[in-house]
């Protein structure tokens, strides 16, 4: 069924709206319905890019105050008493709880609200339509149901951190017992619970999108799309969705049994230990470890998850800034096919040091070790396509420059940690932190800067200041580097993570000096991407018109599209594809568009 | 099946959305399963046979996907009187499905073993969990045929557009077939 006839059968406002835009008529919609609860794909977008921003800030003010602990773990701050309370910080010293509860919800919140749902959020919605020419999303009331869930969430983490006890403290992953046992630490009652209740909401809001993107870029693409002629962004977007769709309902099957366990006396995950502060446990032959099985059948795949859309972002921001094709498109494809199956393949080298088989774990490690080969082709691409290219170096270029330089020296510490022979010595140290920081933290953040600095202009139809935008890549480059290098040393002398302090440990106590250094670099980083939320907001109002359609001289179908597009994108008809989308410098012209026919005689590519 | 797939040959998005959303439901049963084989490997699993009524239930899921293709067939013929019954009869069996299931978990508890609460064995906390959250798909299904019907007799607007009730059968033969699946599973393993 074409892409109008859906759009006109089922959701009728769309229709109503788009037949407004199409006669020219200047629709005046309700505030409710055009910024609150809109279904427009592009509305949805910018929701979720501003909630992003904002959990984001959270997040990072978070790792701001559990620095301050790690890197002057003597001197107290009496603003943090102001800001979070006695309980927390009494005499301006976080307490060992506190500590958790920050660490645990950082993470908690950036990987899953900002990186997750923030990045794929905002540019799924955004990008997909616009550049395979659809008019909507393949249902957009579930698009909108898929905010709104991810709002509620969000909503109920924010409130878990208000908590008397404070919210969940037990680390991301919620292993049990500390998950299960209401008793076992000051977050695991209510915290446990709201952070339950958030994460079940916010499952269901990446399936809702999930299965929207997906049959979006399968079903509604417009005359000409062939999937081969998918700029890589939505290959990544749509891949990104199929790794979502499949492995979060494993975390569900998780956590479904950690609430029975939690509240109806079932033995999955507990046994009979005895926890300090609860006693001996009634349960019978539960194992802790299957949990672990279960969650990491989705982490690892969130990973790239995360991962995904900012290699697709970065690829097509790439090869615009650089004027030439990108280097090996059906190479770029492949790998991120292997990448997704491998990434199901590889959930247990998290786990070597569970007890794991030793052969088992060999397996794992081959496996893994394996996500290196398109890991690397995709990297070799991305500086091949660099190389001799006429780069034009605005923001979203640096930043995706800057995101294969991390995504480098990241993932190059991913080879150590995937051997399982390394990995026992350096796993739950630093080193862990540094890899994962830099591979996909970082990485993703970069990925979502260089998207946002280069479809801003199609967001809100004005530019953002590049000096800013250049001033903010290189203090987030050099600061994360700052930050994070420095743990790879740390790691690899065997210092913990998680610990709350290093005082009494006579081998950790050189790095006293360091980890004030990283403290430092961190605070700077931190405070410095308030230029981008400066520039995000100002340039919203402020900023520099864009007064044509192409700016960038972008052969993709989103700049086809008038400055403003309203709900339908196109006025008229959806225009027809002929050509793939990176056809730079070829035969003697810049950019050839995607709606260019093709010529007498012109060799495709 | 005109109505089905349209001049290019796509299938129409609300079903592949479906199909995707199936292939997310297997990917729950199939982690709960694995780890059901992986709890059994361990020590402390009680083993029991499956109550009888869970044979019954199967019957009367396996008639409901009966009446449901009959369904479908009767609304593309535009029999509504016979649509309509047929519709009902399946949500009646749906429910007759549920109710054995929980008729199950009375014989098992009649036999002494626990599902929940202190002293319960996850060999059994399993089946309740597993078979809890699949009625909790099926009682979806139900509620997406109400609806169907619902809209598809609305006075106002008469609608011969067959891809919703379509989209619905597809699902209701689904947590058919998972049925089947777990009761196997639940039987030989």
């Amino acid at each position: 069924m074409s892409n109008e006839l859906v759009l006109h059968s089922d959701v009728d406002v769309i229709n109503e709206e788009f037949m407004h835009h199409a006669h020219g008529h200047e629709h005046h919609q309700p505030f409710i319905t055009k910024y609150i609860f809109s279904m427009d794909h592009k509305m949805i977008a910018k929701q979720f890019l501003l909630s992003g921003i904002f959990w984001a800030i959270i997040g990072g003010l978070l790792s701001v105050v559990f620095r301050l602990q790690l890197g002057f773990p003597d001197q107290s701050f009496p603003i943090l008493e102001e800001l979070l309370g006695k309980k927390w910080a009494p005499g301006g010293h976080i307490t060992a709880d506190a500590y958790y509860a920050l660490i645990t919800i950082h993470g908690t919140v950036l990987l899953f609200f900002v990186l997750t749902g923030g990045l794929s959020g905002t540019f799924a919605n955004f990008l997909i339509p616009l550049q395979i020419g659809a008019r909507d999303m393949a249902s957009p009331l579930m698009n909108m149901l898929s905010y709104w869930f991810f709002f509620t969430a969000g909503v109920i983490m924010l409130c878990s951190l208000f908590l008397e006890t404070g919210p969940f403290a037990g680390g991301w992953q919620a292993y049990p017992p500390l998950s299960a046992l209401a008793d076992a630490s000051k977050g695991s009652g209510a915290g446990m619970d709201y952070w339950t209740i958030s994460m079940v909401l916010f499952v269901v809001s990446q399936l809702l999108g999930g299965l929207n993107y997906i049959s979006t870029v399968l079903n509604l693409r417009t005359k000409g799309m062939s999937m081969t002629r998918l700029p890589l962004t939505v290959w990544a977007l749509m891949l990104q969705a199929v790794l979502g769709v499949l492995s979060f309902p494993v975390l569900t099957a998780g956590f479904v049994l950690l609430i029975f366990d939690r509240h109806f006396g079932t033995s999955f995950y507990l046994s009979d230990i005895f926890v300090n502060g609860v006693g001996a446990l009634s349960h019978e032959g539960g194992n802790a470890i299957l949990y672990q099985h279960l969650f990491w059948f989705l982490g690892h795949p969130e990973v790239y998850i995360v991962i995904l859309p900012a290699m697709g972002i970065v690829s097509e921001v790439m090869s615009v800034n650089a004027r030439k094709p990108i280097f090996g498109y059906t190479a770029m494809i492949g790998s991120m096919f292997a990448i997704v199956v491998l990434a199901f393949l590889v959930w247990a080298h998290h786990m070597f040091v569970t007890g794991l088989n030793p052969f088992l774990g060999s397996i794992f490690v081959l496996l893994t070790l394996l996500i290196a080969i398109p890991s690397a082709i995709k990297a070799f691409n991305w500086i091949t396509t660099l190389w001799k290219g006429n780069n034009i170096f605005r923001p979203g270029m640096m930043f995706a420059i800057g995101f294969v330089s991390l995504f480098i020296s990241g993932g190059l510490t991913g080879i150590f940690l995937g051997n399982a022979a390394i990995d026992i010595h350096v796993h739950d140290t630093y080193f862990v932190i540094a890899h994962f920081h830099l591979v996909m933290g970082v990485a993703g953040f970069f990925g979502m800067f260089c998207g946002i600095y280069h479809w801003y202009p199609k967001m809100f139809g004005r530019y953002m200041n590049n000096t800013l935008g250049d001033v903010h890549f290189w203090i987030t480059l050099i600061g994360a580097y700052c930050i994070f290098w420095p743990m790879y040393y740390e790691g690899m002398a065997g210092m913990p993570r998680r610990y709350y302090t290093y005082d009494t440990w006579e081998s950790f106590k050189q790095f006293a000096e360091l980890n004030k250094f990283i403290s430092i670099a961190a605070i700077i980083t931190f405070f410095a991407q308030f230029l981008f939320v400066f520039n995000f907001f100002y340039s919203m109002y402020k900023g520099r018109k864009v007064r044509e359609s192409n700016p960038y001289h972008s052969n993709t179908l989103e700049w086809t599209t008038p400055i403003n597009p309203g709900h339908g994108n196109w006025e008229g008809d959806l225009p027809e594809v002929h050509r793939w989308p990176y056809d730079y410098n070829k035969d003697g012209r810049e950019f050839v568009t995607q709606v260019t026919p093709v010529e007498d005689g012109e060799e495709l590519h | 099946m005109i109505a089905q797939s349209g001049k290019d040959g796509r299938m129409h998005p609300h079903k592949f959305t479906l199909w995707v959303g199936i292939a997310s439901i297997c990917m729950m049963f199939a982690g709960l399963t694995s780890a059901y084989l992986v709890k059994r490997a361990q020590s402390n699993w009680l083993e029991f046979s499956l109550p009888k009524s869970f044979w019954i239930s199967t019957v009367f899921i396996l008639a409901s996907s009966l009446t449901m293709f009959l369904a479908v067939k009767a609304f593309k013929a535009r029999e509504r009187k016979r649509y309509r019954a047929l519709i009902s009869l399946t949500c009646i069996l749906g429910l007759l499905f549920g109710l054995f299931q929980w008729y199950g978990f009375q014989d098992l508890a009649s036999r002494g073993i626990q599902i929940f609460g202190n002293g319960s064995n996850p060999a059994a906390s399993f089946l309740g969990v597993i078979i809890g959250l699949h009625f909790l798909h099926v009682f979806g299904g139900i509620v997406a045929l109400v609806i169907t019907v619902l809209r598809a007799y609305n006075r106002k607007v008469k609608n011969y557009d067959a891809t919703p009730i379509e989209v619905v059968a597809i699902y209701w033969h689904f947590v058919d077939i998972l049925w089947i699946y777990l009761f196997v599973f639940f039987a030989i393993i």
